[in-house]
């Protein structure tokens, strides 16, 4: 049950999207959210809808895979829906029953909000499933180089993440053992009060806190005797390089954000 | 030969917490590996095999005497980093010495901490993994890998710096029979191809059988000293300080004890078989 989190998951492939610089899908998300959340009008969010349908198709992710990343967003978005409706009293009045108002304003808003959350997570998404974990690491600490003058530690945050990611798979594998060699001696996870079963998950986590802190040491051990000692004078095997792709697709998303920016401004 | 390492009078003894004395390891230890040799090194569990390795690239330093690595005082700070990269460590658990989440990323990282430019690391790293024999899976997540091999990518990470002599921890501690196979056979192949020094501490005498020089540590101490044929045909000892000689030297051994007279160096099972056979009298055999 445990293997079933999708977390940073990544679809191994080779299309135009794959082969982006990560730096370049980075900004490109970066600017698709700031005109998400310009975008006042229906043609905003036709034009980004229709980039973001087209980045999808291109990527060959299937949209399955997409959908079903966004199961967990239901209750926020019917929330989000709900309350957006309700509570927004904008424009002609369409329905009112018990004191319950729900205006033409309102109707547009909710909607808005909706398509925008959708459109947000689809699009973080595409990003997390056509880059690789360390690449995206890789796409960060580069991005965030400039910071190191101001003594961030940039190197350190990103060899953090790396690994992590790294050891995931690695800690759930464990806490399934875990968890099997305490129910193999009686122990109950599934009856009982929410504190009964809160008070049963302690045994989980000392056993696995005490194990991930082992490894960690055991881990530095092995990182120092590969003679780790920090970024300074670090290379790569990898250098990220911008290729004709990354330039039409910077091209690309300058106009779009441009666009909607200035339907924005006419109000539409 | 020349020497590659070298303890010279080495002593240890793990600090004490607050005012209780530290535990010693050693006292005074010496022994020295020649370049190009394959080594070695057995004993019960806290004889100090794992104290010893740790000597060897810096982990731990000398409470007292020295320890030479490539002619290089082990316990000089500025010179760490070459004793590091002429001394690379394998440990025992596989999970916990993959730094990345891809093969190729892992094997990367030691170069890519020398500061090598890209387009060498590139080389290094489909070199070491085709010497280990995981070329094939550069670009597989290291979790899902077997534990053999997941051991061997450590070893190709190692071997992707270069150094001049490899120690191993217990490799095998926690792999299959086939893993362990798998994993002797690359080491015993790098020592022979690429005439990289191997340190071997282990717990089985199958795999210091395939050695060229078997040392004992008991209490710190050397037990003894020489190659596999020397050191095991000294089945009393052996057992003294609790370890076991290869089976078939035991086998020998018990016969001995029921009145046979057979020689205990024989450790292929084919020179073991024969040598039983001829002393049973198969006056048949040509």
């Amino acid at each position: 049950m445990l293997k079933d989190i999708t977390l940073g998951q990544y679809f191994p492939g080779n299309s135009p999207v794959h082969r982006l610089d990560p730096r370049t899908k980075l900004l490109a998300l970066l600017a698709y959210i700031i005109a998400l959340f310009c975008a006042r009008s229906w043609i905003g969010y036709g034009l980004l809808l229709l980039l973001l349908l087209t980045a999808i198709r291109v990527s060959q992710i299937p949209g399955k895979a997409i959908v079903r990343g966004m199961k967990p967003l239901a209750m926020i978005l019917v929330f989000t829906g709900i309350l957006n409706l309700f509570f927004n009293r904008e424009g002609k009045i369409l329905f009112q029953v018990l004191g319950i108002v729900i205006t033409s304003g309102g109707v547009q808003r909710a909607a808005f909000m909706v398509v925008r959350i959708l459109m947000l997570v689809s699009g973080t998404f595409l990003l997390t499933y056509t880059t690789s974990p360390i690449s995206l690491t890789d796409g960060l600490e580069s991005l965030m180089s400039p910071l190191k003058r101001l003594h961030m530690p940039v190197h350190e945050l990103s060899m953090m993440m790396c690994i992590a990611l790294r050891f995931i798979p690695t800690l759930i594998e464990e806490t399934d053992k875990i968890m099997s060699a305490q129910k193999a001696r009686g122990a109950d996870f599934e009856n009982g009060s929410l504190m009964d079963r809160a008070r049963a998950l302690i045994p989980i986590l000392v056993p696995l806190f005490i194990s991930a802190f082992r490894r960690a040491d055991e881990l530095a051990t092995a990182m120092e005797c590969r003679c780790y000692q920090g970024g300074e004078g670090r290379t790569k095997m990898k250098l990220l390089h911008f290729h004709r792709g990354d330039l039409v697709t910077f091209a690309l998303m300058a106009a779009l954000v441009a666009a909607v920016l200035a339907l924005g401004s006419f109000g539409m | 030969m020349k020497e590659i390492i070298s303890a010279q009078h080495l002593a240890y003894s793990y600090p004490g917490v607050d005012d209780t004395p530290g535990i010693a390891v050693f006292e005074d230890l010496n022994l020295m590996v020649e370049e190009g040799s394959f080594v070695a090194i057995l004993g019960t569990n806290g004889c100090g095999k794992s104290t010893l390795a740790k000597h060897f690239n810096s982990i731990l330093l000398p409470t007292g005497g020295k320890v030479y690595v490539c002619g290089i005082d082990t316990s000089l700070e500025e010179r760490i980093m070459s004793v590091r990269r002429n001394v690379g460590m394998v440990f025992q658990n596989p999970d916990n010495q993959i730094v990345a989440n891809v093969v190729e990323e892992d094997v990367a990282f030691g170069p890519e901490n020398l500061g090598i430019a890209s387009p060498e690391i590139r080389q290094r790293v489909d070199r070491a993994l085709k010497q280990v024999g995981m070329y094939e899976y550069r670009n597989h997540a290291p979790h899902l890998l077997s534990g053999g091999q997941k051991q061997r990518v450590a070893i190709a990470g190692v071997i992707a710096m270069e150094p001049r002599c490899i120690v191993l921890d217990e490799p095998t501690a926690m792999l299959d029979p086939r893993g362990r196979q798998e994993v002797m056979d690359t080491i015993l192949a790098l020592n022979r191809e690429k005439g990289i020094t191997v340190v071997l501490i282990t717990h089985h005498m199958d795999e210091a059988a395939r050695c060229g020089r078997v040392v004992v540590l008991h209490k710190g101490k050397i037990a003894a000293d020489g190659t596999p044929e020397v050191v095991f045909s000294q089945v009393e000892m052996l057992h003294g300080i609790g370890l076991e000689a290869p089976e078939t030297v035991e086998l020998c051994w018990k016969l001995n004890q029921c009145g046979f007279h057979l020689p205990l160096d024989k450790l292929s099972c084919e020179d073991c078989a024969r040598a039983i056979f001829d002393a049973v009298g198969g006056g048949t055999a040509t």
